[in-house]
C-alpha cells in the first residue's frame, strides 16, 4: 500500500486529534484542517456516537461559529477550545515559534513571512497546541528564533494554561516536554531514520537512539483520507486538492 | 429609488475619505471592499494608517503599493493559496511604511474597546514575546483584581471609517451580512462608521422578521452606501460569487516588480470599466 506523506500527516493529526472535544485549524492549514475532520469522522463512529466541534478558518461549511472572528479567541479563553495549530518560519529548542521574518532587523528582516496571526493569543491559552512544519531543515529548526511571536511555556508567572504538546513535520513527531522545555523525539515517519531527523535539526532534543516508526492509516483510514475527507477539505483549500488528491472529485 | 444614504458609485465612498485617515478592511471571507479600495487608489488617497481587522490580502497589498499607506496594523498580510504579498515585503523592506505587528485578538479587543469607546482593554496572552517588545504603545501592568498576574493593556482603536462589502442593503440601508459579525464590530469602533458597497439594493425591510434582523448590520452604523456589483472581486463573496484564481495568478506575476505592479493598476484600477467585467 502506498501511503504518500500528506496521507501520513493527515493521518497522524486525526490521532492528536482524536481525545478532544473541541478543535479550531487556522489560515494556510489543509493538512490540519483534513486531520481534524478525519478525527471528527473517526468520532462520529464510535459507539455512541461523539461530535467533535470543528471550525476550519476559511470554511463556511466547517464552521462552528456564529460571533465573527473574535469567537474563536474568546471561545479559547473560554476553555471551549482543545486544539489549534501553529506554524512558524522558525520553530526552536524551547518551542519559541516565530511567524514573522528572519534576517536583518525588525521590521526590515531579509525574508517577511505573514505575520503573527493567533499565534500571540492561543499559543497561552490552547492546552494541546500542535506545532505543525512540513519542512524540517535547519533552516526552520533552529537554536534561537530571530523573532519571537509566541514564546514557548517558561515559568515567568504570565497566566499559561495552554501551549505545545509536540512538533509534527515531514520526518517525525517530537512530543515537547513544557516541565524541561525541550522537545522529545517519539516517532519517525517510515523511510526516515533518527540520524537524519538529527542531521536536519538545528536545536537538540531528547530521545532513545532506537524510536518507533509513525503508524500508517490502515485501508478503512486511507479510502476516507482519499475520498470524502480530500472532497471535504477541499472547499477550503481547492488547489491542494486539485494537487494532492486529483481524482477525489 | 432615490435616498440621501445611496451614493452613485464606490469613486463617491472613496472621496470621503481623506488623507491620512485611520480605515479598517477585513479579512478576505467577511466581505472585502475591493472596489472601494480600487477608487482609494484611483483617487490618489495618501498617508492611511490601515488597520487590519483582524490581517487582510490584496487589498492591503494594493493599497501599500500605490502608495496610499503610511502605517499598517496587521496580524497578518496573506493572500492564502493564492500567492505571496510582494507590495508589502517590497514595502517593508524599502521602510516606506510604520508597521505595527499584532495578533488577531489583541486587534479584535482594540476595536471592542473603541466600540464602547474605553481608552484600553486587557488581553491574555502576548507577555513575553517580540510583538509586545516592538509595541510601546502596549503596556503591562499587574492585575489590579488579583496578585502576581501580569496582564497586557491595548490602547482602543477608533478607525474613522470602515470598508466593508455586503450582499444586499434593504430599502432603509441596513445590511444583509448573514454571521459574518467582523463588519458589525468594524462598523461600529469606527467614528464616521462604515462605507458600505453592495451587489444590489432590494426592496425589503431586513427588520421584518428575526431570521433576517439577526444577519443585519443595522444603518444607523454606516456612514455611505453604493452599488458595486462584484465589488469583492476578485475575492469571493459567501454563496455569491468564487475567487477569481486566474486573476490571482495575474496579479502574482505582475505585483513581483514595480513595473509590472504599475502596469497591473494600469489595467485593473484606472480603467474600472474593464476590471468589472
Amino acid at each position: 500500500m502506498n501511503v504518500s506523506r500528506q496521507e501520513l500527516l493527515i493521518h497522524t493529526v486525526a490521532g492528536l486529534l482524536l481525545p478532544c472535544r473541541s478543535v479550531a485549524v487556522g489560515a494556510s492549514s489543509p493538512i490540519p484542517g483534513a486531520g481534524a475532520l478525519l478525527a471528527r469522522d473517526w468520532a462520529a463512529r464510535e459507539i455512541p456516537s461523539r461530535r467533535l466541534f470543528l471550525t476550519i478558518l476559511g470554511s463556511r461549511r466547517h464552521n462552528s461559529m456564529t460571533s465573527g472572528g473574535v469567537e474563536l479567541f474568546d471561545m479559547a479563553a473560554q476553555g471551549r477550545l482543545d486544539a489549534f495549530f501553529l506554524g512558524g518560519g522558525q520553530i526552536d529548542g524551547e518551542a519559541n515559534i516565530n511567524l514573522v521574518g528572519a534576517g536583518g532587523t525588525y521590521p526590515q528582516t531579509a525574508v517577511r513571512w505573514p505575520g503573527s496571526f493567533g499565534s500571540g493569543y492561543l499559543y497561552y491559552l490552547v492546552p494541546r497546541v500542535i506545532l505543525f512544519r512540513e519542512e524540517h531543515t535547519r533552516r526552520v529548526l533552529v537554536p534561537k528564533v530571530d523573532f519571537i511571536s509566541a514564546p514557548g511555556p517558561r515559568n515567568d508567572g504570565v497566566y499559561r494554561p495552554g501551549g505545545p504538546i509536540g512538533l509534527l513535520t515531514n520526518l517525525c513527531w517530537f512530543a515537547f516536554d513544557r516541565a524541561r522545555r525541550r522537545f522529545v523525539l517519539e516517532t519517525v515517519h517510515p523511510g526516515h531514520t533518527v540520524e537524519e531527523v538529527h542531521d536536519n535539526t538545528g536545536f537538540d532534543f531528547d530521545g532513545a537512539a532506537d524510536v518507533p516508526t509513525t503508524a500508517l492509516p490502515d485501508a478503512t483510514a486511507l479510502a476516507a483520507i482519499r475520498g470524502p475527507i480530500a472532497r471535504q477539505i477541499a472547499e477550503a483549500y481547492p488547489r491542494f486538492v486539485a494537487q494532492v488528491f486529483p481524482n477525489a472529485a | 429609488m432615490s435616498h440621501d444614504w445611496l451614493q452613485g458609485s464606490a469613486d463617491d465612498l472613496a472621496a470621503r475619505v481623506p488623507d491620512g485617515a485611520k480605515i479598517a478592511i477585513g479579512v478576505d471571507t467577511a466581505g472585502v471592499a475591493m472596489e472601494t479600495t480600487r477608487a482609494l487608489i484611483r483617487r490618489g488617497a495618501r498617508d492611511l494608517h490601515l488597520v487590519c481587522a483582524p490581517m487582510a490580502g490584496l487589498a492591503a497589498d494594493l493599497l501599500i503599493g500605490a502608495g496610499c499607506v503610511a502605517t499598517l496594523e496587521t496580524s497578518a498580510i496573506t493572500f492564502g493559496e493564492y500567492g505571496t504579498a510582494h507590495r508589502f515585503h517590497d514595502a517593508l523592506k524599502r521602510g516606506a511604511i510604520k508597521l505595527m505587528d499584532a495578533t488577531c485578538p489583541a486587534i479584535y479587543a482594540a476595536l471592542e474597546a473603541g466600540a464602547k469607546d474605553i481608552p484600553f482593554i486587557p488581553l491574555r496572552g502576548l507577555i513575553g514575546s517580540d510583538l509586545a517588545a516592538h509595541r510601546p504603545d502596549w503596556k503591562v501592568i499587574d492585575n489590579p483584581f488579583g496578585e502576581d498576574d501580569p496582564i497586557l493593556l491595548l490602547p482602543a482603536i477608533r478607525p474613522d471609517y470602515a470598508l466593508i462589502h455586503a450582499p444586499y442593503a434593504d430599502r432603509n440601508g441596513n445590511l444583509f451580512i448573514g454571521r459574518r459579525r467582523d463588519l458589525v464590530l468594524m462598523a461600529q469602533a469606527s467614528r464616521q462608521g462604515a462605507l458600505a458597497t453592495v451587489e444590489e439594493v432590494r426592496d425589503v425591510d431586513l427588520f421584518s422578521s428575526e431570521e433576517t434582523a439577526a444577519g443585519t448590520l443595522p444603518a444607523i452604523y454606516i456612514a455611505s452606501t453604493a452599488v458595486a456589483v462584484r465589488g469583492a472581486w476578485p475575492i469571493g463573496l459567501g454563496d455569491h460569487y468564487e475567487v477569481d484564481e486566474a486573476h490571482f495568478r495575474r496579479y502574482a506575476e505582475l505585483a513581483r516588480t514595480a513595473d509590472g505592479f504599475a502596469r497591473y493598476l494600469d489595467e485593473f484600477v484606472h480603467r474600472r470599466r474593464q476590471a468589472a467585467e
